[in-house]
C-alpha cells in the first residue's frame, strides 16, 4: 500500500488502507458467535495464553532460580545444619534424617511462595499498571475468565517449581517412598489454597503497600512456624493450635507423609479437604471481587 | 419493547456512583450502519461513563440500554464479540511487541492464529505501522500507540467501534492521521461512536452528535443543524484593552447583535454579518484592540446551551 500523507483523506483512492476484509458476512457471524459464546474453559484458556506469551520473556531467570533455591536450602540447612540435628537424635522428627524431614516441608513452602508471588503484584499490576485486564474486559472475556486464566497459569508455575524442587530432592536422596509422586499435586494444591484467596484480595487493592504486610506478617511467620523446619509440637502449647489452623501446616503435613511413606489416611484426607475448601472459597470470593473491580 | 433494528438504543439511561449521578437519564438511538455518532461535552459531562455502559463493562444504574438487540448486563460477551473499543487511555501491553499485542487480543476473541496473522498484517498496514511490527510498544510515540490501539480494536472486525476521546493528548499532526484513518473506517461501513471535547473533532468526524453537559443531553443533531439552530452564521470577536473591557461590555449590546457573550478576555457578538456589526461597534465610539470575524462553531453552540466553554 502507498504510504499516504498525514492529512490525505481525499488525495488517495479508497483502495489503500482497507481495514475490513473479505471474510464473508456468514463467516463473520459464525466467528462472532464463537468469540462470544464459548464455554468457561475456553474463555479461561484465552487468558491463560496471554500469561504464557508474557512468561516466554522471563522464563529463563525463573527456571534457574527454581532449581537453585532448593539446592541452596537443602544443602545448607538440610545437610549442613542437619548433621548437627541428626547427632542429637531424630526421635522427635519421626526417626528420619533432618534432610528427609525438612525437604517435604520446604516443598510445600515452595508452593506457598510461588503462589504468593504469582497472585500479588502480577494481579494488581494487570489492572493498575499494565492495564491488561482493563483491555481484556473489552473483549468477550468476563472478569471471572481472567481470574480462571490466571489461576491456570499459577497452577502451571506451581507445577514447574514443585517439579524442579522434587528433582533436587531426589538428587539429595530426600525422597523415601514411591508415594512421593502424590506430593507434587499436594504441593500444587497447597499453592492454590494460597493463590485463590490472595488473588481475590489483590484485585481489590488500590495500592501495593498491603503486600508488604502480607509478606512480613503472613508469608514469613508461616514459612518459619508451620512445621517446615521443626515439628509444631516444639512450639509453646498456646501457639500450637494457631499453627495447626494455618494452610501451610496442612500442606507440609500432607507432603511430608507422602515423601516419607508414612501416611495416616484419614488425616491426609482432612488436610486435602481443608486445602480444597480454601481454594474454592478463594475462587468464589474472586468471582465477586474481580467483577466489582473491573465492571465499575 | 426492544427494537431489533437499532444498533444502540438508550432510554432514560442512568449511571450513579454513590450520590453522584454521572449520567442522568439520557435517550439516544443509532440505527444507521456506517454512521459516526458523537458525544460532545467537557470533561466530567458523563461521556466516558456512557461509553463504558455501551462497552458492557459498566452496568447501568437505571433506564434501558440495548446494543445490537441484546442486553449488555446478561449478554456482555456476545455483544463485546461484535464491538471494538479504543479507550481513553491506551491499554496496550508495553512490554510486548506490536504484533504480540494484536496476537493476544485476537486470542481473546478465540480467533485462530492464521486469521490473526493475516489481519495483523492488513491492520498494521492500515494504521501505517507495518515497519514497527516486531518492535516493543514502549518506545512508540503517542500517535503510534493510539493507531496501534485502533488496529487492535479492529482485530475482530467489529460492527461498532467505540472511541473515547480518540485524539486527546496527541499533537496536531498525529490527530490528523487518526482522523484520516477513522474517516476511512466510516467509509468502509464501520459505525463509529465517539466522545470528544474538541469541537473540531466533532465537526470533522460526526454525522450526528449530542451535546452533553452534567450528565444530560442538551441538544442533538448534525454539526450543521446544531450551529444553525443554536447560533448565528457569523461571530464577531472583540478584544479590548483590559482597562476598558468592562465598560465596552456594557455598551456593545447596542450594536444590534442577536446575542452577546462576555468572556474573561473577549466579547463575542453573534450576528448575521460580522463586518457590519464591527462597523456598528465603531459607530458606538468603541475601538477594540483586535477584532475577528469568523463562522460559528460547535463551541458557540455549547456556550449558548450551557453558558460555559468546552475546553476549560
Amino acid at each position: 500500500m502507498a504510504v499516504t500523507s498525514s492529512t490525505g483523506t481525499s488525495s488517495t483512492g479508497t483502495t489503500s488502507g482497507t481495514a475490513t476484509t473479505g471474510t464473508g458476512t456468514a463467516g463473520l457471524a459464525a466467528e462472532r458467535d464463537r468469540a462470544g459464546q464459548a464455554g468457561p474453559w475456553e474463555m479461561a484458556l484465552r487468558q491463560f495464553r496471554h500469561w504464557l506469551v508474557n512468561y516466554r520473556r522471563t522464563w529463563r531467570g525463573s527456571a534457574y532460580s527454581s532449581f537453585l533455591n532448593p539446592v541452596l536450602y537443602l544443602g545448607s540447612i538440610g545437610l549442613g545444619l542437619g548433621t548437627l540435628v541428626n547427632k542429637h537424635g531424630t526421635a522427635q522428627l519421626g526417626g528420619v534424617s533432618y534432610l528427609a524431614f525438612l525437604a517435604p516441608g520446604l516443598l510445600a513452602a515452595t508452593g506457598m511462595q510461588t503462589a504468593i508471588g504469582e497472585s500479588t503484584y502480577p494481579v494488581l499490576g494487570s489492572v493498575k499498571w499494565r492495564h491488561t485486564y482493563v483491555a481484556a474486559v473489552s473483549s468477550p472475556l468476563r472478569p471471572r475468565d481472567l481470574l480462571h486464566g490466571h489461576l491456570l497459569f499459577t497452577t502451571l508455575r506451581l507445577a514447574m517449581n514443585c517439579v524442579a524442587f522434587m528433582v533436587v530432592m531426589a538428587v539429595f536422596g530426600a525422597i523415601k517412598s514411591p508415594w512421593a509422586v502424590l506430593a507434587l499435586p499436594a504441593a500444587v494444591l497447597t499453592g492454590l489454597a494460597f493463590a485463590a484467596p490472595i488473588e481475590a484480595w489483590a484485585i481489590s487493592l488500590t495500592k501495593d503497600s498491603p503486600f508488604a504486610y502480607l509478606f512480613r506478617f503472613g508469608l514469613i511467620p508461616l514459612f518459619l512456624f508451620s512445621g517446615t523446619f521443626f515439628p509444631v509440637s516444639q512450639l509453646p502449647v498456646w501457639a500450637q493450635p494457631v499453627a495447626y489452623a494455618t494452610p501451610l501446616w496442612h500442606g507440609v503435613a500432607l507432603c511430608r507423609s507422602l515423601t516419607l511413606g508414612q501416611i495416616p489416611v484419614l488425616e491426609s484426607l482432612g488436610h486435602t479437604a481443608y486445602l480444597i475448601a480454601l481454594a474454592l472459597a478463594g475462587l468464589y470470593a474472586g468471582h465477586r471481587t474481580y467483577r466489582r473491580r473491573l465492571y465499575v | 419493547m426492544r427494537d431489533p433494528g437499532a444498533l444502540i438504543r438508550a432510554r432514560k439511561l442512568t449511571k450513579s456512583f454513590g450520590n453522584f449521578t454521572a449520567v442522568d437519564g439520557i435517550d439516544f438511538e443509532l440505527t444507521r450502519r456506517g454512521e459516526a455518532f458523537g458525544f460532545l461535552g467537557p470533561n466530567g459531562a458523563g461521556k466516558s461513563s456512557t461509553m463504558r455502559m455501551i462497552g458492557c463493562v459498566s452496568p447501568p444504574s437505571g433506564g434501558e440500554l440495548t446494543i445490537l438487540g441484546l442486553d449488555p448486563v446478561t449478554d456482555g460477551p456476545r455483544i463485546r464479540a461484535r464491538l471494538g473499543v479504543v479507550p481513553q487511555e491506551d491499554t496496550l501491553d508495553l512490554e510486548l511487541t506490536v504484533q504480540e499485542n494484536l496476537l493476544i487480543y485476537g486470542r481473546y476473541f478465540g480467533l485462530p492464529r492464521d486469521v490473526i496473522r493475516e489481519r495483523t498484517a492488513r491492520l498494521l498496514d492500515f494504521v501505517q505501522l507495518s515497519d514497527r511490527a516486531g518492535d516493543e510498544v514502549e518506545p512508540l510515540s503517542g500517535g503510534m500507540k493510539r493507531r496501534l490501539t485502533i488496529a487492535r480494536s479492529l482485530i475482530n472486525e467489529p460492527e461498532i467501534l467505540l472511541l473515547d476521546e480518540p485524539t486527546t493528548g496527541l499533537d496536531p499532526q498525529a490527530r490528523h492521521v487518526v482522523w484520516d484513518r477513522l474517516f476511512r473506517l466510516k467509509q468502509q461501513g464501520v459505525t463509529l461512536v465517539l466522545t470528544t471535547h474538541y469541537m473540531d473533532e466533532a465537526e470533522q468526524l460526526c454525522d450526528r452528535l449530542v451535546v452533553m453537559d452534567r450528565g444530560k443531553i442538551a441538544a442533538e443533531g448534525s454539526p450543521r443543524q446544531l450551529i444553525e439552530q443554536y447560533s448565528t452564521p457569523e461571530v464577531l470577536e472583540l478584544r479590548f484593552d483590559p482597562a476598558d473591557h468592562e465598560q465596552a461590555a456594557g455598551k456593545v449590546g447596542d450594536a444590534g447583535a442577536q446575542r452577546t457573550e462576555v468572556l474573561a478576555d473577549r466579547i463575542l457578538l453573534y450576528v448575521r454579518n460580522g463586518d457590519e456589526a464591527l462597523a456598528a461597534v465603531r459607530g458606538l465610539g468603541l475601538e477594540p484592540q483586535t477584532s475577528l470575524v469568523r463562522r460559528s462553531t460547535l463551541e458557540d453552540v455549547f456556550l449558548r446551551l450551557t453558558g460555559r466553554r468546552l475546553e476549560d
